[in-house]
């Protein structure tokens, strides 16, 4: 059977993970595989978990990836990497954006935020990248990149044709933000080949 | 080769009615159907769209149209096919005219429902065909063949997809659209007009036309199979699917052979049949019910399905590869300790203000179908009840007849704008017709929200984005003949107290509208100035944790060892909300300088 690759995106309502996951499946389209992308919305999804499913190669079935399949965890919050890492495959890897939201028990008190969400990323999946998603934004110019940087961050790990993410960038994105996000998605590329996983 | 493009099920299913030459196009909105009415207004210059008061208007707006001429599809959520369940019962019986096909988004696993039925019975139950496509170019492309056939057979169709099919995109090919214009309109009282005289020779014919679509299933390209290797260990097996399942099925088991049905109403049991007689064993791999399975028992083909795939929840591979082969993947690392992160009322939600007030006076609540159903968590725990959309004002109606006059004069049925306008308009006329003492309230936040902010009846605005009269929710309560009306703001808290206050004091029922634009429709163009919590003033009382709103998070305990309050500047709205500073007794919450 040919080999699927998919990438299992995981973060909190609000901060960006459609486009993400859109931008990576065009990319991917336009890199000539067949793409599926599977997410779910609905309730007031405001600051609660969401996740994506991205799968592309020669012919995909399944939109959904299910535990131990998927190649990539990209997540934009530490504690839903954490919650999702059981959903990475043996020798696969794991992208961490280093930013803590606080679910509703821990904001109320009731319970605490893992303090040690990144050591048990790592012992679960060692080839893990930590990446301070929101700063690396911020000198782009704008937090509101931080998907995108992230974005960067994962191509690093994938064999697309190379103008495949421009591309994407330039489809889905408005003309007046695409110089920042190509900016935001270059040094978030950079900062993960200098990581040397 | 014409260049494929990333489309939704439901963008698919959107593009599809363009394409086959759709001119009508009504929907009230659901999750996961939202988004096809969404996109088919895009080409709101070829097809007329609208989102109707509920599901049932749309549907019986769409037979008019149908009956009119036009090619029409109708699409809704799951249990909103109950609501318009009632013509389409009849519409059955009657037929179409122009083309007419109806989408029931399903939502197995619950993603954003109150129940996972599985309206493939629907369709057997009404007697009307059914599609099932499994994939973005499938769901185009039934939208099609589903209006021929409605037109070939002069029969409503319904074409069932499910979350993971309306959310999943995938590669789509596309076409041009092909004009269908309206047909001639004459009337035919014994074909249109289901009096008894009429329904009985319309049901004998509706069962000759099912007679024969059942040939035509049998042979459809639609059901096709796909020869299994059987080099491979899993011998000679053959499963039988349809939808999202026969996905989840290929994966798990590539290398068996597939019947794969597209069209499995009228059922196609020969071909089942025949395809059974090539294997060694059935694998009947459907979500939910066991609709195909039922259909080879009673013809008597041998199978394995419910006794090993589960009848709840969503499928999967993993799951399919488990049930059927004991594939079995264990969790290798241990995450029950993690707090969840369940959905929750966004920061400077209107909703806020009175669950906080009537959870605080002891107010018993019964809720409905929205966001504010999310109400029901702690902190606020307001809304004690949600069983369908305007099953508040009946339950609270029910509650006072079982517990008594003094039980009403404290019970508030909170509901919504949109389903208010779907279906609340009738409990109000209940509760005056049938002397209540409960309150309702409607929560008027101005748009359908949930969903993601689709208007209705009550905003100004049509789908198609032309003015349109507003319900006045006040003229319309006095008119039913409610005498205490009450209009609030959803932000003052003071206010909210002193209404909640008195209301419980008045006998005979009664309407608080609760005003406040959902914060989301105008956070874009705010300027937030974010609010913030003076340590040396917050005296740890812990009265704004009780707004349950996510912003308010514990900060450094004081010298007693009480949590005082701090809130996270990235998600708080200011003083476009400002509950928290109306709360704090002791002066320690102002904007951030």
């Amino acid at each position: 059977m040919s080999k699927i690759t998919g990438v299992f995106i995981a973060g909190v309502g609000g901060q960006g993970i459609i486009l993400a996951s859109e931008l990576l499946s065009e990319a991917a389209r336009l890199s000539g595989l067949d793409v599926k992308k599977s997410e779910v919305h609905g309730m007031a999804q405001r600051g609660g978990s969401v996740v994506g499913h991205v799968k592309f190669g020669e012919k995909v079935h399944s939109p959904i990836i299910t535990m131990g399949e998927a190649d990539i965890l990209l997540s934009f919050e530490k504690l839903e990497a954490l919650r999702y890492i059981n959903f990475v495959k043996n020798g696969g890897i794991a992208i961490v954006n280093d930013q803590e939201i606080a679910p509703a028990p821990v904001a109320a008190g009731l319970m605490d935020y893992p303090p040690d969400a990144f050591d048990r990323i790592q012992k679960a999946v060692p080839r893990s990248i930590l990446l301070q998603g929101n700063k690396l934004a911020e000198e782009v110019g704008d937090t509101r990149t931080t998907n995108v940087v992230l974005l960067g961050a994962l191509s690093a790990f994938l064999d697309f044709w190379p103008y495949s993410w421009l591309e994407a960038i330039k489809n889905k994105i408005s003309p007046k933000f695409v110089e920042m996000n190509i900016k935001a998605f270059e040094l978030g590329k950079k900062v993960a080949i200098e990581y040397g996983l | 080769m014409t260049q494929k493009i990333l489309l939704s099920g439901n963008e698919a299913v959107a593009r599809g009615a363009f394409e086959a030459g759709v001119l009508v196009a009504t929907a009230y909105p659901g999750t996961p159907s939202t988004e096809i009415l969404e996109n088919i207004v895009k080409y709101k210059d070829h097809i007329y769209c609208e989102w109707a008061p509920n599901e049932k208007v749309a549907v019986e707006v769409g037979i008019g149209a149908s009956f009119g001429g036009a090619r029409t599809i109708t699409t809704m959520k799951h249990v909103g096919v109950n609501v318009a369940a009632d013509p389409l019962f009849s519409f059955a019986y009657t037929g179409v005219n122009g083309g007419y096909i109806l989408i029931s988004a399903d939502d197995p696993g619950m993603h954003s429902s109150q129940n996972e039925q599985d309206n493939r019975r629907y369709a057997e139950f009404m007697k009307i065909v059914l599609l099932e496509p499994s994939d973005s170019q499938e769901a185009k492309d039934m939208v099609g063949i589903g209006l021929d056939l409605s037109e070939k057979f002069n029969i409503p169709v319904m074409l069932r997809m499910s979350t993971r099919l309306c959310h999943s995109i995938g590669l789509v090919e596309l076409g041009e659209r092909v004009e269908h214009p309206v047909k001639d309109y004459k009337p035919d009282f014994k074909q249109r007009v289901v009096i008894p005289a009429h329904a009985g020779l319309l049901h004998v014919a509706l069962e000759k036309k099912l007679a024969q679509l059942s040939m035509l299933s049998e042979v459809s390209p639609l059901n096709y199979t796909i020869d299994g290797d059987f080099k491979f260990e899993r011998k000679r097996i053959g499963v039988i699917s349809s939808g999202i399942s026969f996905q989840y099925a290929r994966e798990a088991f590539p290398e068996a052979s597939f019947l794969k049905l597209g069209l499995s109403f009228p059922f196609p049991k020969d071909l089942c049949r025949k395809f059974a007689a090539e294997v060694d064993q059935v694998w009947v791999i459907e979500e939910n019910e066991p609709f195909i399975e039922e259909k080879l028992r009673a013809a008597g083909i041998n199978c394995v399905g419910k006794e090993k795939i589960p009848r709840t929840n969503e499928l999967s591979q993993e799951i399919i590869r488990n049930r059927m082969a004991r594939i079995i993947n264990e969790p290798q690392t241990d995450i029950s300790d993690l707090p969840p992160r369940p959905p929750v009322l966004c920061p400077g939600c209107p909703h806020r203000g009175i669950f906080y007030v009537a959870h605080k006076l002891k107010f018993t609540g019964t809720s409905d179908i929205g966001c504010y159903t999310l109400g029901m968590m702690p902190p606020l725990e307001m809304g004690e009840t949600c069983i369908c959309m305007g099953a508040s004002i009946g339950v609270a109606q029910g509650l006072e007849k079982a517990r008594g006059t003094e039980f009403g004069k404290n019970t508030l049925a909170f509901i919504g704008d949109s389903t208010f306008i779907h279906s609340g308009i009738t409990g109000l006329a209940e509760i005056v017709y049938n002397k209540s003492n409960i309150t309702v309230v409607i929560l008027d936040n101005s748009i359908t929200a949930m969903t993601g902010h689709q208007e209705h009846p009550g905003t100004g605005k049509t789908l198609m984005g032309e003015d349109s009269p507003k319900v006045n929710y006040r003229k319309l309560a006095e008119s039913i003949g409610i005498e205490h009306i009450f209009e609030t703001d959803a932000y003052n808290i003071e206010g909210l107290t002193e209404v909640l206050k008195k209301i419980r004091t008045l006998d005979g029922p009664k309407v608080i509208i609760n005003r406040g634009r959902c914060i989301l429709l105008d956070i874009k163009k705010m300027k937030i100035v974010p609010f913030k919590v003076d340590p040396n003033k917050c005296t740890a009382c812990g009265q704004c944790f009780k707004l349950g709103c996510p912003t308010i998070n514990t900060g450094e305990p004081n010298d007693k060892g009480k949590k005082r309050a701090m809130i996270n500047p990235l998600f708080c709205v200011g003083e476009a909300c400002a509950m928290c500073q109306q709360v704090c007794s002791s002066g320690a919450i102002d904007l951030i300088d």
